[in-house]
């Protein structure tokens, strides 16, 4: 039954050369990921990308067409009930019957997971003062936030004590406060030793819980290491400003690109010019006050941030995330959303909230 | 860790049917809690009913010459019920739909639970739906001066047919909302499929009243066999009582049939749902 000995050297999740097809389309195209026990992988990646496809087929809710994968040692096609015994799959909220109360709905979940009538009052009375839903408990889940749904939705991923929790996109289309608490809950479950994959399209959830992070694109892994790795990797901080006079962009490029570690990239449409600065963050962001100020060049919104799974997408693979979003929604009012950020900070917060 | 933990999963027979009921029964509980949350479901599928049963009443009726004893009043209600029983599954279809999309159906199955239950689950709270439904449109149709003529056994026995024939239907809707996925789409095609079926049959009108063509339809199919049966049932009689066997039997076959091809392909669209 597992191929591993010894429970410490065993990882939760082991993935070797996976595969999958749907027709002509490719989904996952060879992808290998290994998970250690009680850490958390982050797997980035923009909708389309594979990673759905990736957690359906370790969750046992699709099959393979090559390569292998294993949970708990168990795997997923020939031991795929065993699978479901140790794993969850949590995310948008999809476990959460609106017109039942919290309690109700975490107490259906308990009864399916076979736990006895006491304990399955005792567990879901626990889980909802664990995840601050104690005095919503009784109100049907429609009246609660969006936040407090998918606290709800995640607590009922959690009745069953699984090993291995699968967290599909979990602050997709939260506020900022939301995912901040979102975040603060993951946390906690992590130290309380659960292995977690979770997938996400935003760098800085990744950053915040990932202890190792994997890109996929086009059914790839195709870079994978910690959220500093991959950083380093994007080329560090980014400077970024909008030039208002449009005439003036290419100006610009050519006052900065001394300053930058890779060519500077500029937008002739909405005027931002972004460029590369490794590690010299301030030092850089004054360089480039300067240069502009010397060439007369006037500008708005200057900042200096962190690279974004944009900037990664543009240095891993040569093309932006947004290309292959089908309703390219979500990412498109990111990315015009840029050009309005005034600091590092905003950038932050602006991300979070789209 | 409690009891979810066994990493050697061998369950015998007997655990697998006791949890399969105890798992079925528990989402059974779930739809039934959102119907009864949801006062506008119950209202909502009982108001189309009503409507037909005023509008061939009161409208249409005097048009309709029929022989059975009471009236056309007493011919349409066993038909109004099947017809009721079969508009009862245009909710299994959409909900499963929604399910479905939504990724309900996808956590249900990512959980140590009877896989079959999400399905048998859905199909018994429906069943109870029905039941309620079909007992408040005998209600309605006594109001408007419908009488089971042939005592209680047969009434009853009338009302276990209509369900019975609600379920098989019910197996065919539940394909094609797991099989197409999508909410409208599957509003519209429960529309194209059970409209014909439910009226070109003898629920409404005696079937010699219809073309040829039409006719050679309507006597054969499904609705008409067992609006047929149900209708003997319910008012017996002389002129009745003679055509409920070989009108039930030839339910039964039609019902068994539909069972035995749409069950299976309901099960295999949900396990293929993606």
């Amino acid at each position: 039954m597992s191929q591993f000995n010894g429970a410490g050297e065993q990882p939760a999740i082991f993935v070797e050369g996976l595969t999958k097809s749907f027709g002509e389309v490719h989904a996952l195209r060879g992808i290998d990921l290994s998970v250690p026990r009680g850490t958390v992988l982050g797997v980035l990646g923009p909708n389309g990308a594979g990673k759905t496809t990736a957690v359906r087929i370790l969750t046992t809710l699709l099959l393979p067409d090559g390569g292998r994968a294993v949970v708990e040692g168990h795997d997923v096609v020939r031991e795929a009930a065993a699978v479901r015994r140790s794993i969850a799959l949590a995310g948008q909220s999809a476990a959460i019957q609106l017109e039942l109360t919290g309690r109700e709905n975490l107490e259906i979940i308990g009864r399916l997971y076979h736990l006895s009538r006491p304990e399955t009052r005792s567990r879901a009375a626990g889980l909802l003062e664990q995840f601050g839903l104690a005095d919503a408990a009784n109100r049907t889940a429609k009246t609660y936030s969006g936040g407090m749904q998918r606290r709800l939705d995640l607590a009922a991923s959690l009745v069953g004590r699984p090993r291995v929790l699968f967290l599909d996109e979990p602050t997709t289309g939260l506020d900022p406060r939301a995912r901040l608490g979102m975040w603060d809950i993951i946390r906690s479950l992590v130290a309380g030793g659960t292995t977690l994959l979770l997938t996400t399209q935003y760098l800085d959830e990744a950053d915040e819980l990932a202890d190792e992070i994997v890109v996929i694109d086009h059914g790839l892994v195709i870079a994978a290491g910690t959220s500093e790795e991959l950083k380093n990797r994007v080329g560090g901080d980014v400077i970024e400003f909008t030039v208002p006079d449009r005439g003036r962009v290419a100006d610009a490029v050519a006052a900065i690109k001394p300053i930058g570690e890779g060519e500077p990239h500029a937008d002739p449409e909405t005027g931002v010019v972004g460029v590369g600065v490794g590690s010299r963050g301030s030092d850089a962001l004054i360089e480039v006050v300067r240069a502009l100020d010397a060439a007369s060049i006037e500008s708005h919104g200057l900042a200096l941030r962190r690279p974004s799974l944009d900037d990664a997408f543009l240095t891993l693979t040569g093309h932006a995330a947004e290309d292959e979003q089908p309703n390219g929604r979500r990412r498109g009012s990111r990315r015009r959303r840029r050009s309005d950020d005034t600091q590092a900070d905003d950038t932050q917060s602006a991300r979070a909230g789209s | 860790m409690t009891a979810i933990t066994g990493s050697a999963w061998a369950p015998g027979l007997g655990y697998r049917i006791r949890w399969g009921v105890s798992d079925t029964l528990t989402l059974t509980k779930r739809s039934l809690l959102v119907w009864y949350r949801v006062p506008a479901f119950i209202f909502f599928s009982v108001v189309q009913p009503v409507i037909f049963v005023l509008l061939f009443r009161f409208v249409f009726g005097g048009a309709i010459p029929v022989t059975v004893p009471g009236g056309y009043v007493n011919f349409l209600m066993p038909g109004i019920i099947a017809q009721t029983a079969a508009f009862a599954t245009f909710g299994t279809a959409i909900v499963l739909a929604q399910e479905l999309k939504k990724g309900v159906i996808d956590r249900l199955k990512s959980m140590p639970i009877a896989r079959s239950a999400v399905l048998t689950g859905r199909l018994v709270a429906d069943t109870a739906r029905m039941v309620v439904t079909i007992v408040i449109i005998v209600g309605v149709g006594y109001a408007v001066g419908f009488r089971f003529l042939n005592g209680a056994g047969p009434a009853v026995a009338m009302v276990v047919l209509a369900t019975v024939f609600g379920v098989a239907i019910a197996c065919v809707s539940a394909f094609t909302g797991l099989a197409i996925g999508d909410e409208e789409s599957v509003q519209s095609f429960g529309l194209i499929w059970l409209f014909p079926l439910t009226f070109v049959s003898s629920a409404f009108v005696p079937i010699a009243t219809m073309p040829g063509w039409l006719q050679a339809f309507a006597n054969h199919q499904p609705v008409t066999y067992v609006v047929n049966a149900m209708r003997a049932m319910a008012l017996g009689g002389p002129q009745l009582e003679p055509t409920l066997w070989p009108n039930l039997w030839r339910s039964l076959i039609w019902l068994a049939g539909i069972f035995i091809v749409f069950l299976p392909l309901a099960v295999r669209a949900y396990k293929r749902a993606a």
